[in-house]
This record gives C-alpha cells, sequence and structure tokens, in this order.
C-alpha cells in the first residue's frame, strides 16, 4: 500500500507528512500531529466534536481523508487561541458564559461558532441554531453554549467600534 | 471503525476516473464529498480495492445554462459541485429554486461544505432531499463510462433503496435540470427529528399557472415513503387544468396513498409515514400555489 506525501498549513505552521491512504484527516491531526484538540466523537459524522476549519470552511474531520488535506489550511481549535497561548476571544466567552459541561462537544462548537463570526458578528438566535445544529452536545447544555457565542458576538463588535 | 486498507487515486480529469473505473472489475469506487462514503468505509459497509478522489477534477464542478435558446436550454450542474455551493448559486434559485430549497434542508454546514450534487444522486437515499427535487423538476443525469455518456431521465434512474441504473463503470457526471417558465412556484415540505436530519417524509411540488389563472404544470414528489423518491402523477394530473386555491388542492390528495409504498423503520410506521405525506404534499402544493404567477 503506498503512502502520501501531503503538505498542509495547519494552525498557520506548514507541515509534510507522508500519510497512508485510508488514514482520516481526524487521526492525521490527533496522532501524526499532536494536536488532540480537535475530538473524535462518533467517528461517522453524525456529532461534529471534529469540526475543523478547511480553507475557512468548517467541515468533518472524520469524514475527510488526511491525502485528501493536501495543499489545503486547517485550523483547529487550538488555531483559536492567542498568539501567546491564552484563550481567545471566543474560547473566554464560553468560559465566561460556562458554554460547556463535560467538555467534549466544545471544539466542535468553538469550530462552528468561530465560522459563523467570521462572516456575521450579529448573530440571530436561529443563525446560531442553524450554524451549531451540526454539533452534537449530549450534556444538553444549548442554551449556554448559545450565550456564549452571543457574548462573542457581541464583544466582537465592541471590538470593531 | 478505520477503514480497510485501499489504494487511492487522485484523478485530474473523468477520462482517469472512467478508466480507473473501468479497470476496476466493480473494487473501484468513487469519492467525491465523503460525506455518505467516509462512514460507509470507517464502518466497512464498503471495502473497495481502490477509491478514486474525484476532488480535483476541475471540469467535474461548477454550474451552468446550456444550449440556452429563446428561453429554453437546461441548468446542468456538475456532479462534484458542492452542496454549500449550490445553495449559494443564483443561477439555481433563479432557474430551479425548488432545489435550492431543498439543499437548505441537507444536512448541515460541515457537511454542506463538503458533500456534493452527485453524491447525494449516486447514493440515492429515498429520504434524500436533491433526488427528490430533481425529480420533481422532471430533470435528467448524464452517465460516463469508457464508451460514452448515456441520459436517463430520472423516473428510470431510480431503482430502490441506494439501488440506480448506474453500472459499475459509469461516473454520475451531472444533472440536467431543463430550464422552466421562470413563472412556476416551488414548495419543498419535511418532516425530520431535527433540522438537517435525513427526512421521515418530504415533499416537493411546482405548480405552474397560466394568464387565466388555470394550472397549466403540476408536479408533486414524495421521498421517505417508499424504496425511492416517487411522482404522484394521478394527483399531478387531476390538478392540472384546474383553478387551483387550498380547498381545491385539498380535494385531490386521496390518491396519494395508492402511489407509495412506505416501510415502517424506527423513526415512524407505515401509516403515519402516508398521513404525513398527504399533509407535506398539501403544504408543499400550496407553497408552489402561492409563489406562481401568470
Amino acid at each position: 500500500m503506498n503512502n502520501f506525501d501531503i503538505r498542509a498549513t495547519i494552525n498557520d505552521v506548514p507541515h509534510r507528512a507522508s500519510v497512508e491512504p485510508r488514514l482520516s484527516l481526524l487521526d492525521f491531526l490527533r496522532d501524526d500531529i499532536g494536536l488532540g484538540g480537535t475530538h473524535m466523537g462518533c467517528e461517522h459524522g453524525v456529532c461534529g466534536a471534529c469540526s475543523v476549519l478547511l480553507d475557512g470552511v468548517p467541515i468533518r474531520a472524520c469524514l475527510m481523508l488526511a491525502v485528501q488535506a493536501d495543499g489545503c489550511r486547517i485550523t483547529t481549535v487550538e488555531g483559536l487561541c492567542n498568539d501567546d497561548g491564552t484563550p481567545g476571544l471566543l474560547q473566554d466567552a464560553f468560559i465566561e458564559a460556562h458554554g460547556m459541561q463535560c467538555g467534549y462537544c466544545t471544539p466542535g462548537m468553538l469550530i462552528s461558532a468561530q465560522a459563523l463570526l467570521a462572516e456575521n458578528d450579529e448573530p440571530t438566535l436561529a443563525e446560531i441554531k442553524d450554524a451549531i445544529g451540526g454539533n452534537l452536545c449530549r450534556c444538553t447544555g444549548y442554551v449556554q453554549i448559545i450565550e456564549s457565542i452571543q457574548l462573542a458576538a457581541r464583544r466582537l463588535r465592541e471590538a470593531a467600534r | 471503525m478505520k477503514p480497510a486498507k485501499f489504494e487511492y487515486l487522485r484523478a485530474e480529469s473523468i477520462d482517469q476516473v472512467v478508466q480507473a473505473l473501468d479497470q476496476g472489475d466493480g473494487e473501484t469506487i468513487v469519492l467525491a464529498g465523503g460525506q455518505t462514503l467516509m462512514p460507509m468505509l470507517a464502518m466497512r459497509l464498503a471495502r473497495p480495492a481502490m477509491v478514486v478522489d474525484i476532488n480535483h477534477v476541475a471540469e467535474l464542478s461548477g454550474v451552468e445554462i446550456l444550449n440556452e435558446v429563446e428561453g429554453d436550454g437546461e441548468l446542468v450542474i456538475m456532479a462534484c459541485t458542492r452542496q454549500a455551493e449550490a445553495l449559494a448559486s443564483p443561477l439555481i434559485q433563479e432557474h430551479a429554486p425548488l432545489l435550492s430549497k431543498a439543499i437548505a434542508f441537507v444536512g448541515h454546514r460541515q457537511t454542506r461544505n463538503r458533500g456534493t450534487v452527485g453524491g447525494s444522486l449516486a447514493h440515492a437515499d429515498p429520504a434524500s432531499e436533491i433526488p427528490l427535487a430533481a425529480l420533481a423538476l422532471d430533470a435528467w443525469v448524464s452517465l460516463r463510462s469508457v464508451a460514452g455518456t448515456r441520459r436517463l431521465p430520472l423516473a428510470d434512474y431510480f431503482h430502490g433503496p441506494m439501488m440506480t441504473a448506474r453500472a459499475e463503470n459509469e461516473i454520475l457526471l451531472s444533472l440536467h435540470i431543463p430550464r422552466a417558465p421562470g413563472t412556476r412556484g416551488a414548495g419543498f415540505h419535511e418532516v425530520s427529528e431535527r433540522r438537517g436530519d435525513f427526512a421521515v417524509v418530504a415533499a416537493a411540488a411546482v405548480i405552474g399557472v397560466d394568464e387565466r389563472g388555470v394550472c397549466d404544470h403540476a408536479a408533486l414528489a414524495i421521498g421517505g415513503a417508499d424504496g425511492r423518491p416517487r411522482r404522484i402523477g394521478a394527483v399531478e394530473d387531476k390538478l392540472r387544468g384546474q383553478r387551483l386555491d387550498s380547498v381545491a388542492i385539498a380535494g385531490q390528495l386521496s390518491e396519494i396513498g395508492a402511489a407509495l409504498a412506505p416501510g415502517a423503520d424506527q423513526h415512524a410506521g407505515a401509516a403515519y409515514r402516508l398521513r404525513v405525506a398527504r399533509v407535506l404534499a398539501e403544504r408543499a402544493l400550496l407553497e408552489a400555489l402561492a409563489e406562481a404567477g401568470p
């Protein structure tokens, strides 16, 4: 079975790797690159815990092969931090508004929220629900997740003023 | 939950894809958006010897109007066009608004950003939205093999649950929707457990009304209530030629059940599906009628 050489920019850092075709992008990020923030939930595209940004748009890392990420730009939840490693604005809002309970869905929620806020810093409740519609929280803590995203949106608007 | 080993080919052209399929002896599978194939690989429901990735075949992506002559022609959606692109496409919104409405129900942002129009048609889940809308729009598919290209109306393309007329050595190339007068209205309604889930039952409708206010075009299709999406010709025939209003529509829906053979699963029983099919058909037809203008 032939391996493939790929190049991808992950959280602004260029990477080169040799990957087996059957390796998922999710396993690649976690096991080969060592970025464990992207969580492995259902591994068949239902739960959204493994969401990452691929060239700026949210996708599920379990539903893509690592070899397909060749030439792509990927942002994982680690990439949402400030440059000094402290939590970014969105992550901070999740901490402050208690937007997590067990924390398993949180990386996926953050990625979906990041994608939403990047194009719309004044989302309606319906838009927020739509944006995180593909992310399951089995603690069912959706209300505080939504409030966290609303808090982040408010801070983004204040910062833009 | 990890795929079995397979060979991987990143195709750069349609010719390369059909050659690989032709030499694959049924063990070669096309990878488009991967939103269905990847779970099937992970669960080892699919164990292909070779996966042909078509995501880099530029000619397999895009939306355009072809053979345009005095308003005629067709809207062509290439197979590897992402559902997110199709949803945002002004051409589809203008010429096939039913498809835009249907795609809004397909999955979630994460899956629409990868999932493709052709992938939904190739997979042919009996409850999925894109096949249903395309069927209601009298669409065709193009299938290509090394021997050439053939076109099939969708009525002949769907055979059963996840079964189509596509041969193992063919790739689904494109979806072709005949251009219709801009005065037609479109309606799409479904019942699902949560928004973005597979529909339990879905209904798609297109209505055209002439300058006298008489219905000159009626299409009604139901998904999730049979092994494949179904056109309800008996209802369409009764609606055509009538002045339609909510009473007229409600009065013509009794024959829906005769055209459907719903199954039962953990989501819903057969009787429920039939009942919901009728309610959704009425909503879809009313929505289409409200949009239709002379």
